[in-house]
Formats: structure tokens, sequence, C-alpha cells
């Protein structure tokens, strides 16, 4: 801090650290202060707030606990909380979502690092920016054109023979929960892409040929050099799919049937529809701590540190 | 063995692709077919039409400049605040470093609706304590709209910012401090001139942020609409093919885009190589 002082002078020094300060604490820690405080205080009429009713409770967290109904998680039937079930969906088909990125992403992140010509390299990925900059409600809607009744997939398929009557695919086929996990997938592959090429960027080629010299197999090159060389990337992309796709709200309203529940609809409704935002503050209070977990989890697996994930 | 590979890599990356822009252009072509939903099949024929309705509707164009003033607020808050942030924690050691960094930063990883729900409550909370007046100040609106952003788009700038930073040489500073420039002018005259191309780069980056952002709009946004606000509504509520229309003009103004930046990609990569290549005949010439 003396050296900012020595170097801008107290008035420029005083502006940053406003700045910074309006930042950390204005907008980002007192507003979390506020979620977690109103969390604990029951939803009343405005005139009873401050009076006998007006005190903190555990309540609208037990609320998730409201609503038990049968069932099934993955065709296992079992009898839960129709929130807890939300919930356990939501973080299920997050981690599919990011599965299947992941599968797809690496061998292209592979292709552009290592395989891709240096020349053509910067058209190539400047192509792959293109979907990324349309907006994420667009790419949304486009599955929704497809994925209709009467839309282009079912008319295909009916062309080709392969099906009779056109298939209700937003009901989902396996799971109801089929086009809100492909239309994610399409939405976050990108996130998933970029870390992992860079990471797999700034390895040395010769490392590869050395292993492939060294008369190793391709798929033991990739698992002993490669992925171990890419794995902050890899960690940074997976959480940054788990993260995008569990806090979707625009994705599965879009495309997801009235069978399919995302977490954040959940609370969505609670705050919009119910207009009860102390339950609403709650329900997220829970979400942030089990996203919170989830990235101290991926930074101890992959032993990564918070700056290589967000960067 | 490594040709084969250099083949398939090929085709998995224009699959990909494939896979990327195929679902773009099937909306993208529903926005010129003759039917009442927005669908390529059955095709009815080409229209103009929903182009006609879009352009003739309020509530788009309303949408569309609160989009944009949002997103230029966004700008003027995020650029000074992230370069602040990262010309401090540049000079921040040791244990309060990690702690200050992770607190910035975790509005990117945090989910937007955590984010839209804090801000709001937050907001709503200090408007009550300062009474009637504060309860439509600080209530949803666009402005929390735009402080809900700011908050992790901060953190984009800071982030870009501190990369470039680590290239500085502080001894240019300590130089001008020497020869007698004011702080003012160290700032100005030094230290910002560095930073421009990060600076810059992360103006349109926050900028572009807004303009996609929904989550924490969704919740902040009280009864204005943002664009991408409009489209979910509008794609909620009965949908008509205006929506491809205005996905058609909205993907042409991005592909637009990338042909410029490509065009002077290459203009520079010529130049650099015409440079190179004269660079060498001189140095032959010289031998």
């Amino acid at each position: 801090m003396g050296d900012l002082i020595r170097r801008y002078g107290r008035g420029l020094t005083g502006l940053f650290v406003l700045l910074v300060v309006f930042w950390v604490l204005v907008l980002v820690i007192l507003p979390n202060v506020a979620m977690f405080e109103q969390s604990f205080r029951p939803y009343i009429p405005v005139v009873e707030i401050g009076g006998p009713n007006d005190f903190y409770s555990f309540r609208n967290y037990a609320k998730i606990f409201d609503g038990v109904v049968d069932t099934s998680i993955l065709g296992i039937p079992v009898t839960l909380p129709i929130h807890i079930k939300a919930f356990l969906d939501t973080l299920i088909f997050s981690a599919l979502v990011t599965l299947l990125t992941l599968i797809l992403a690496y061998p292209l992140a592979y292709f552009l690092a290592k395989v891709a010509s240096p020349k053509s390299l910067p058209t190539l990925v400047l192509l792959l920016f293109i979907p990324m900059w349309v907006s994420e409600a667009l790419r949304a809607f486009a599955w929704y054109v497809i994925l209709t009744f009467n839309g282009p997939l079912n008319a295909v398929l009916k062309g080709l023979g392969l099906i009779d009557q056109g298939v209700r695919w937003q009901n989902g086929v396996f799971t109801a929960y089929d086009a809100i996990v492909v239309v994610l997938v399409y939405c976050y592959v990108l996130f998933m892409l970029f870390p992992i090429y860079t990471s797999i960027t700034s390895l040395d080629t010769n490392q590869i040929e050395a292993a492939e010299d060294l008369g190793s197999t391709w798929w033991r090159t990739h698992l002993r050099v490669v992925i171990p060389h890419a794995k902050p990337g890899i960690a940074s992309g997976c959480v940054m799919v788990f993260m995008l796709s569990a806090g979707s709200l625009l994705v599965p309203t879009v495309v997801g049937s009235t069978r399919a529940n995302w977490f954040p609809q959940t609370i969505y409704s609670w705050f919009n529809d119910a207009l009860d935002w102390n339950t609403g503050a709650a329900y997220s209070m829970i979400f942030l701590l089990v996203c919170i977990l989830f990235i101290i989890g991926m930074m101890r697996i992959f032993r990564v540190k918070l700056s290589d994930i967000a960067k | 063995m490594s040709r084969d590979r250099a083949i398939l890599g090929h085709v998995y990356f224009w699959a990909f692709m494939l896979y990327m822009l195929l679902p773009l252009l099937v909306m993208m072509g529903a926005a010129f077919n003759d039917s009442k939903l927005p669908t390529v099949v059955p095709w009815r024929g080409f229209t103009w039409r929903w182009f006609v309705d879009l352009a003739a509707d309020d509530d788009m164009w309303r949408s569309f400049r609160n989009s944009i003033l949002v997103a230029l607020a966004v700008v003027a808050l995020a650029v000074p605040i992230g370069t602040a942030a990262a010309i401090v924690i540049n000079s921040v050691g040791g244990r309060y470093r990690a702690g200050l960094y992770g607190v910035m930063v975790a509005p990117v990883l945090a989910p937007g609706i955590v984010i839209g729900i804090s801000t709001v409550l937050f907001w709503n909370a200090t408007g009550n304590a300062v009474g009637a007046d504060g309860v439509a100040f600080f209530g949803r609106g666009l402005h929390l709209a735009t402080l809900g952003q700011v908050s992790y788009i901060a953190a984009y700038v800071m982030l870009l910012v501190l990369a470039r930073l680590q290239s500085f040489d502080p001894g240019l500073e300590e130089a001008a401090l020497d020869l007698g420039a004011n702080h003012g002018q160290v700032l100005r005259r030094i230290l910002l001139p560095h930073l421009y191309p990060a600076i810059g780069a992360s103006a349109a980056i926050a900028f572009f942020q807004s303009l996609e952002n929904f989550n924490v709009t969704l919740f902040t946004r009280g009864g204005e609409n943002t664009l991408t606000v409009y489209v979910f509504s509008k794609v909620r509520a009965g949908i008509t093919p205006t929506i491809n229309a205005l996905a058609f003009l909205l993907i042409m103004v991005t592909l637009a885009l990338a042909l410029v930046y490509e065009i002077n990609r290459r203009r520079r990569a010529r130049v650099e190589a015409a440079r190179e290549a004269e660079a060498r005949r001189a140095e032959a010439a010289m031998i």
C-alpha cells in the first residue's frame, strides 16, 4: 500500500481503494450478508416487520422438506420431498452435462492445440467463437424450434422412415430431462473447450513425441502425458460448465417439460410467483453452499488453486 | 499415422462446427417461412413479414434501448473498478492477497440467480432503512440490474488488466518520478498507456457480457425488459417468428463483426510477414 502512495500519491491511491471497497463491500459482500440475514426471517406483511411475528428461525429452510411425493431418481423409486428431488436432479444432470461436454471438447481441444496447422488456427478458433457470441436465449430458442412437435427433427426422422409418429422430444424419451441436457451441452460445450485448449497449448510437443518414440500407445500418451498436463484446464472447464448448467434458469424454462423441475426454477417461483423473497433467499443460500462445496471439492480432487479455475 | 490423425481431427472439427451452426441456421431459416409458428417445416413460402412485424414492435425497441443503456453503464462502472482492483491487488502481498483475490473472483463462479437475488434483497433492505423515498430509489429496476452485473463483470476486467500488469516494468514509473513527473502524469502517461490494450479488450467483453446477461437481470430488472429478457418472455408466451427475424439480424451482426476482425487479422499477419521478409533480405545483403 505504501508503494501505491509513493507512486500515485494519496489522492489517486484513495480513489483506487474507494473503488475496490465499493465493489467488494457494497456489490459483493453486503448483498450476500443481506441474503443470509433475510433467509432466516419470516415472510410477513410490511406492517408486521419489527413486530412480535418477526423473529429469526430455520422455517424457510425447513420448507425444502415439504410436499413428500413418490417419484424416482435415475429409475430407482424413492419417496422424497419435491424440492429435494428437483435439487438432486439438478445436481445429477448437471454432472452428466459436465461429463458429456468434457468428452466432446477434449478431442477437439487436442486437435486445435497440437494437430491443426498453426496458420489456419486463428481462423478455426474464430469460427468456434461465433456461436459463443450468440446469446444463450437465442441458442436455447434454436433448439426449441428443432425439438418442437411439428419441427424439423421429427420431419427429418419421419422422412427417413426411422419413426412413424412424431416424438414429443421436450417431454423426454429416456428421462424428463433429455431436452434440457442436450441443450445445456450445446450451450456450454465451448466453456469446456477453451480452458482445455489453453492448457494443452502450453504442453511441449516434444513430450508427446518422446512418449510415442518410446512405444507408448496413443491412449497411454493421453492418459499419462497430455491429461495430467491439461488438468488445470479440465478442472476449470468442469467447474464452469457445472456451475453454468446447475444455475441455468433460461434453458430449463425454454425447452424443459412440466415434468422436469430445475432447482433455479424452484427458487424463481418462490421469488416471483409466491412473492416469498425470504424463502427464495433460504433456497439460494442452500444452492450457494452446495456450489461452494463443489468448487472446493474440485480444487481438492484436481489439486489446483482458485486462480487456475477463474481465468 | 499422424496424417490419418490430422484427417480425423479435421473431420471431427467440421462435424463439431456443423453441430454448433446447424441449429442457428434452422432458427434463421424459420424467419423467412410464411407460417404462424416458428418452424422450417412445412415450408409455406418466402416472406419478409416477420421483419416488418419486428420493426413495428415497440417493446422490442424499448428493450433494445434498455440493453444498450445498461451495457454502457456497466462498462462505465466495471472498467474503472476492475482496473483499480488490478492495480491494488498487484501491490498487495502476502496472506491478504489470496483472500482479496478470492472475494473478487467469487462472483464469476457464483450462480447468476444468487447474485440477482442478493442484490435485490440488499438494496431493498437499504431502501426500507432509508424510508419511503428509499423504497422507490433502491427498488428493482435497470439501475439494480447494472449494479448486479457490475459485481461479477468487474472481475473479468480485473483478471485481464492484472494479466497485462505482469509485463509492466515498474522501473519506468520510478524513472518518471525521478525526472519530476507528478502522480497524475505517472498514471496517465506511463501506466495507463501500457494497460490500454487490456482495458479496451475488457471494455468490449464487459459490454457483450452485459448484453448477454439473463439471470441477474431477470431478478433485478423490475418492470423493464432488456433484449435477452424480452426474447425469453416472447419464447415463453406464445411464440411468433418475429423472434427468428430478430435472431437472424443479431447473428448477421455477429458474423459481420467476426469478418471484420478476421480481415484485420489477416492484413496484420501479411504486414508482419512482409516486414520479416524485408529484414531477412537486409540481413542477407549485409553478409
